[in-house]
């Protein structure tokens, strides 16, 4: 494995939050001890549904809040202290993409202008230099100088995602978070961004975080997968290994919930039970409520992401080196 | 439950002191009441006799003290004008002022909800332009305006009311109409917007798609949700039943405690001032606290005590 | 066997603008037929337009026939007893697809009431029974919650029973797992299909997941610009898709297992409705497009049994496939 860009270690956060206006707050366990290694040049896939923190996961790597617990590393540096000079260069270096390309763009500002805006703000070059930058980047992402002087309301989906990445390429950053990059897209404008994606990261050698609840998409672009739940990795390994093989009885049942043409849904593993709550995660192993597969040690014993073999790591009581969890297995083939 | 109430009461009272300690440093700082009342030709000696005897040589901070020391014993003053209580002489001119502002509540309730409602089911026809017309113009024209266009048309050219007085219903009649026509169109407006809102939303196509009939639909799916945001501009002029006819009443020579508050203003007569203007913080505190009160009872989403998951 | 529902030359226009443009759609009773296309396409458009549920400035033309009985331009009355009762329709986001103010027993009993003779003690009945047939735990007591006091796979249970109260034929269920996550979106999948199974209801499943589509229909149409392009028993349409447009949906997904290739995206974007381009709609995106493509709107002809296809160039596109496929 090449030398790693971002290293977290063991990160947790989480929130007081009230329930109901007229409730006492409570404590939710956002992030959970989070450790992650991602190399230079390489894409790390973070899954999970709602409520899993890979959001907040996300955030805490690029340093727009700060863990309660352990900490993250940037190539080989610890993070600066925020408003610090070596905290503006070390974040010029890390941008993100969300969601809602509309919402993160200014209505009010013709596209091109809020693609130079950063090399204004780092005085990037000359005038005439950022001009051609933004040029050079909006052929970067397949878009026309046309484009540039339109208004995000004047472009589609698709454009204005485009538009986001162009400028988050704007300050030739070395990573990427990428949280749900394309789930507000349709599936053909979807393929195009994914495409594109890829090979801005093998021109650029960019290093990707890649947040999402779409498995395939995730699989299409990472190298590695962690897979959360409730705060915490349940498991991690390669891509394609990983989605052919789940070890986690969760994985198992993301994997199983994802339809796909030509299979019928009889071998289907159903998770019974509500959809994880941060607010009231279960003891022992979060998952064991909805697990098919729990056994009695799973509801006191909280098990601890480890290496079961390859470069594959469980947390599960039930996943030894050389099996997977199987109670869900025979289900499956039933 | 208690606290959220607690929270809401203290907020009042706290509103009502601001109020009552803006208003009181205003009238200090605009001008000597001594010389309003008894005139800039008054000898000195009765002029600083005055003063004693009102307590105005005092320094400010006494005064403030003094003043909301008797407000606590519910000692709200006296006139300067004629050594009365101030509060008698408020508490006398409220009928006159209810006598107005009441209908007019009442006309521009049952006037603007209907308006609103029935422009929101009939979007883009001939009434729904008419109801925004009237609605804007209700928004733009100040009521002395509104006050003397009703005097010149109906007491100045037909000739068919009274344009000033308080001798008959007769008297009332254009006061309650300027009082009421530009807030039916407030509230008209306001209600159309919330009943499009409503209207937009996915659970009244859900509705529809039940077979729930339109009639229906509009009464028991989407009145209730509107009402939500109606109530807040009805709270609004509920509090403004006591003060809101401060233009009208002085526009028709009408009795009542807005035009109070302009003679006693005029002649810096201190206490008065301050009990209207501690009556008028009640009265919209209160309807604040109501509107709270009927947000609980209409919206179930604001009744929630954390049994959500 | 006479068709439940027929849907003819059925087009809608919002303001002077077609955004269905002549939709034909045959649905057998039981069936359970597939509608896929991206945002804009005219899936939901069409079911929406068929029951009279479009706003008023809607244009709509054509015929939609429930038992051989006309329904389109129908009165309101009649209509009302069609929605609900004979076909019941499901939405996407169930958070605001029930009434916040009204709690779950009225809204569920309203329904009973239109289209069931129930009275007294036998709507609640009813009511419990359906919501325990949906899988809402201690029913008797959540009749009288309100719906934020669920999460969102139960408000799609409940909005489910609903739409099962009045025994309809169809259920439409419009995107209903798109705003749910993953697991849940399972479960609501399950439920749909052991309901149908039960009660033998058609029905029609509109998603822009063609995954989600492949695996709970018998049929799936795929729908491009206000019509409908291609139509074919489920496994046909993914192993061999026909259209150009299909085909490009099919080898936009990204696949779960075997090897990573790279996307075959479609290029360009959905047309705008207010400038729709002459002839086929997909001409301007299409890679097989040749110049008379742009002269005429081709027609879903038939190609096989039970399957059409609205493309001129269907034969050279099956060639396309299968030379790609011989690789």
């Amino acid at each position: 494995m090449s030398v790693p860009l971002v290293e977290v270690a063991a990160i947790s956060r989480s929130y007081a939050m009230r329930s109901g206006m007229f409730g006492r707050s409570t404590a939710v366990h956002a992030v959970d001890g989070v450790s992650l290694t991602i190399p230079k040049g390489e894409t790390l896939g973070l899954v999970g549904e709602s409520g899993s923190g890979k959001s907040t996961t996300g955030r805490i790597v690029l340093g727009l809040e700060p863990p309660d617990r352990g900490a993250v590393r940037f190539d080989e540096k610890p993070m600066a202290a925020p408003g610090t000079a070596a905290w503006r260069a070390q974040r010029a270096r890390m941008q993100m993409i969300f969601q809602d390309p509309l919402g993160a763009l200014d209505r009010r500002l013709p596209v091109a202008a809020q693609i130079r805006e950063p090399l204004d703000i780092h005085g990037v070059g000359t005038p005439a230099e950022r001009e051609e930058r933004v040029r050079e980047l909006l052929r970067a992402v397949e878009l026309t100088p046309a484009h540039g002087a339109r208004y995000p309301g004047a472009l589609s989906g698709g454009q204005r995602q485009r538009i986001v990445l162009a400028r988050a390429l704007a300050t030739k950053p070395d990573f990427l978070v990428c949280d749900e990059p394309v789930s507000a897209l349709d599936v053909s404008i979807q393929a195009q961004v994914v495409n594109l994606l890829a090979d801005l990261q093998a021109q650029l050698s960019l290093t990707l975080l890649f947040i999402s609840h779409d498995l395939r998409v995730v699989r299409q672009i990472s190298s590695v997968v962690a897979v959360m739940y409730l705060g915490r990795i349940v498991e991690l390994g390669s891509a394609d290994d990983l989605f052919a093989r789940p070890e986690h009885p969760y994985t198992q049942a993301l994997v199983s919930a994802s339809p796909a043409p030509g299979r019928r849904s009889a071998g289907r593993i159903v998770l019974s039970g509500d959809p994880p709550n941060p607010a009231a995660r279960p003891k022992g192993c979060a998952f064991h409520p909805r697990c098919p597969c729990a056994i009695a040690r799973c509801a006191t014993e909280t098990p601890i992401l480890s290496a079961v073999g390859g470069d594959r790591q469980v947390a599960c009581h039930l996943v030894t080196g050389s099996k997977p969890a199987t109670k869900a297995a025979t289900r499956d083939a039933a | 439950m208690g606290r959220y109430f607690a929270i809401r009461i203290g907020r009042a009272a706290l509103t009502i002191v601001l109020v009552v300690t803006f208003a009181f440093v205003v009238l200090r700082l605009s001008g000597d009441p001594s010389l309003m009342i008894l005139g800039p030709e008054a000898p000195p000696e009765v002029l600083a006799a005055f003063r004693k005897a009102w307590g105005l040589d005092d320094p400010i901070w006494f005064q403030y003290l003094d003043y909301f020391g008797a407000i606590a014993k519910g000692e709200l003053g006296r006139s300067m004008r004629d050594g009365r209580p101030a509060i008698e002489l408020v508490l006398e001119r409220i009928p006159a002022t209810l006598a107005l502002t009441l209908p007019a509540f009442a006309f521009k309730v049952a006037l603007g909800i209907p308006a609103g409602i029935y422009a929101a089911l009939h979007r883009g026809s001939a009434i729904d332009r008419a109801v925004m017309m009237a609605a804007v113009a209700g928004f733009t024209v100040p009521s002395f305006v509104l006050a003397l266009l009703l005097v010149l048309v109906f007491a100045v050219q037909l000739g068919w009311l009274p344009s000033g007085g308080q001798d008959s219903w007769r008297h009332a009649i254009l006061p309650i109409a300027t009082l009421s026509l530009g807030g039916a169109a407030v509230l008209a407006r306001f209600t159309r917007s919330a009943m499009l809102e409503v209207l937009g939303q996915p659970y009244i196509r859900t509705a529809s798609a039940k077979g729930v009939p339109w009639r229906k639909v509009v009464t028991s799916h989407a009145l209730p949700n509107a009402a939500i945001p109606t109530v807040t501009i009805l709270g609004f002029m509920v509090g403004t039943l006591i003060a809101g006819a401060v233009v009208v009443e002085s526009v028709f020579s009408w009795p009542g405690v807005g035009r109070l508050l302009v003679v006693a203003v005029a002649n810096r007569d201190l206490a008065v001032v301050q009990c209207i203007l501690l009556l008028v913080a009640l009265t919209m505190v209160t309807s604040n606290l109501i509107v709270d009160f009927l947000y609980g009872f209409l919206d179930p989403r604001l009744r929630m005590k954390g049994a959500h998951a | 066997m006479p068709p439940l529902v027929s849907i003819e030359g059925l087009s809608v226009a919002f303001n002077g603008v077609p955004v269905l443009r002549g939709v034909d759609l045959k649905l057998q009773k039981g069936e359970a037929l597939g509608l896929v296309g991206e945002s804009g396409s005219g899936k939901s458009v069409t079911w929406l337009a068929a029951l009279g549920l479009l706003p008023r400035h809607a244009r709509v033309s054509g015929s939609v026939r429930l038992d051989g009985g006309e329904i389109l331009g129908a009165g309101e009355a009649e209509l009302d007893q069609v929605r609900g009762g004979r076909v019941a329709m499901i939405f996407q986001d169930p958070a605001s697809a029930l009434n916040p103010v009204l709690t779950i027993r009225k809204q569920l009993c309203e329904t009973l009431a239109l289209h069931r003779d129930l009275s007294g003690a036998a709507v609640k009945a009813e009511a419990l029974r359906l919501l325990d047939l949906v899988g809402i735990p201690d029913a008797a007591r959540r009749l009288s919650a309100y719906p934020h006091e669920f999460s969102g796979g139960q408000v799609q249970r409940i909005m489910i029973a609903m739409a099962l109260a009045g025994n309809p034929d169809l259920l439409i269920a419009d995107e209903p797992t798109t705003a749910l996550d993953a697991t849940i979106q399972a479960q609501i999948l399950e439920l749909l299909w052991s309901i149908r199974r039960e009660m033998g209801m058609a029905m029609v499943l509109i998603s822009h997941d063609l995954g989600v589509v492949a695996e709970n229909c018998d049929r799936v149409a795929v729908m491009y610009a206000g019509r409908i392009v291609e139509e074919a028993p489920s496994n046909q349409l993914f192993a061999d898709p026909v259209h150009p447009y299909a085909q490009g949906l099919i080898g936009a997904l990204p696949p779960l297992d075997g090897p990573r290739r790279r996307l075959t995206a479609i290029a360009g974007t959905v047309p705008d409705p207010a400038s729709m381009p002459g002839g086929c709609a997909f001409a301007p995106r299409c890679a097989l497009a040749a110049e008379p493509c742009g002269h005429a709107a081709p027609s879903l002809a038939p190609i096989a049994d039970s399957r059409t296809v609205a493309c001129i160039r269907a034969e050279a596109s099956r060639r396309a496939l299968l030379g790609m496929a011989a690789e």
